[in-house]
């Protein structure tokens, strides 16, 4: 896997996960890969009802494998066009269930730079606010999940081997 | 308080790495060399315990502390697998960006 996630594991940093990954690809087809709401979906795996605008909460519902009755819903936060896209959200809202609304949201940034390895442009995404989930979600979460992320990361094998 | 805000504080994870390193310890033991009361310690010490992570126990007329490793490794394990899910994105992302462009 050529992306690389830190997740610390103890102090402050708990809170945060920190993702960069380099693109062999020209800066405003990564911005448009993560700021056009139906490229994102493409790629996240989801199904959205419309664009991402500033303030606005865009609903939608994932289109994963035996998760399609998880709804979604996105508040973008900010854009600056070719460097930075923020919103926040439900971190991984398993159970249909539940109503997550009242429950605290994580940030999801994206921040695009030029790659100083080689061209491309390299992504770091940081998801940060772990903090104020409740530890009784996060052990559902992490229950409920297992099977189909484990499965999910076979997939992955398979595509980029 | 949530767990991981019980975990960012200095003095808690110094309790909590001695206990992981040393086992069941006793507030005694546990104040030692820290420049902290056992007053201290010990708020400290219910305030791990409230999220789950330490337990308290009795050893003779001693009250002793003890890791609660299975919480610990649920706050751990979320963090995992939500940094899991990013890798399997972030590896989508960068097969849609370095193909071809749909119209």
């Amino acid at each position: 896997m050529t992306a690389k996630t830190r997740a610390s594991r103890a102090g402050a940093s708990t809170d945060r996960i920190e993702k960069r990954v380099v693109l062999r690809a020209p800066r405003a087809r990564v911005w448009r890969a993560i700021s056009d709401a139906t490229q994102f979906a493409t790629w996240f795996h989801v199904k959205l009802d419309g664009a991402f605008v500033e303030g606005i909460v865009t609903r939608g519902q994932t289109t994963e494998k035996g998760y399609e009755h998880l709804k979604i819903e996105m508040q973008v936060q900010r854009i600056e066009p070719e460097r930075y896209f923020a919103y926040r959200w439900h971190p991984y809202p398993i159970d249909p269930k539940v109503d997550y609304s009242n429950e605290p949201t994580t940030l999801v940034e994206f921040t695009l730079e030029e790659a100083a390895e080689g061209g491309g442009t390299a992504v770091t995404i940081v998801e940060s606010g772990f903090d104020r989930i409740p530890l009784a979600r996060r052990a559902e979460a992490y229950r409920m999940n297992d099977g189909g992320w484990s499965g999910q990361i076979k997939n992955l094998e398979r595509y980029v081997a | 308080m949530p767990v991981f805000a019980a975990l960012a504080d200095t003095t808690r994870l110094r309790l909590l790495r001695r206990l992981s390193a040393e086992g069941p310890l006793s507030i005694t033991r546990l104040s030692e060399g820290t420049g902290v009361t056992r007053q201290a310690i010990t708020r400290h010490l219910y305030a791990l315990g409230d999220v789950g992570l330490v337990r308290r126990a009795r050893k003779g007329r001693e009250q002793i502390w003890d890791l609660n490793a299975k919480r610990l490794g649920i706050a751990r394990r979320y963090l995992d697998q939500v940094a899991a899910q990013w890798d399997v994105a972030a590896a989508r992302l960068k097969a849609l960006v370095e193909g071809p462009e749909a119209g």
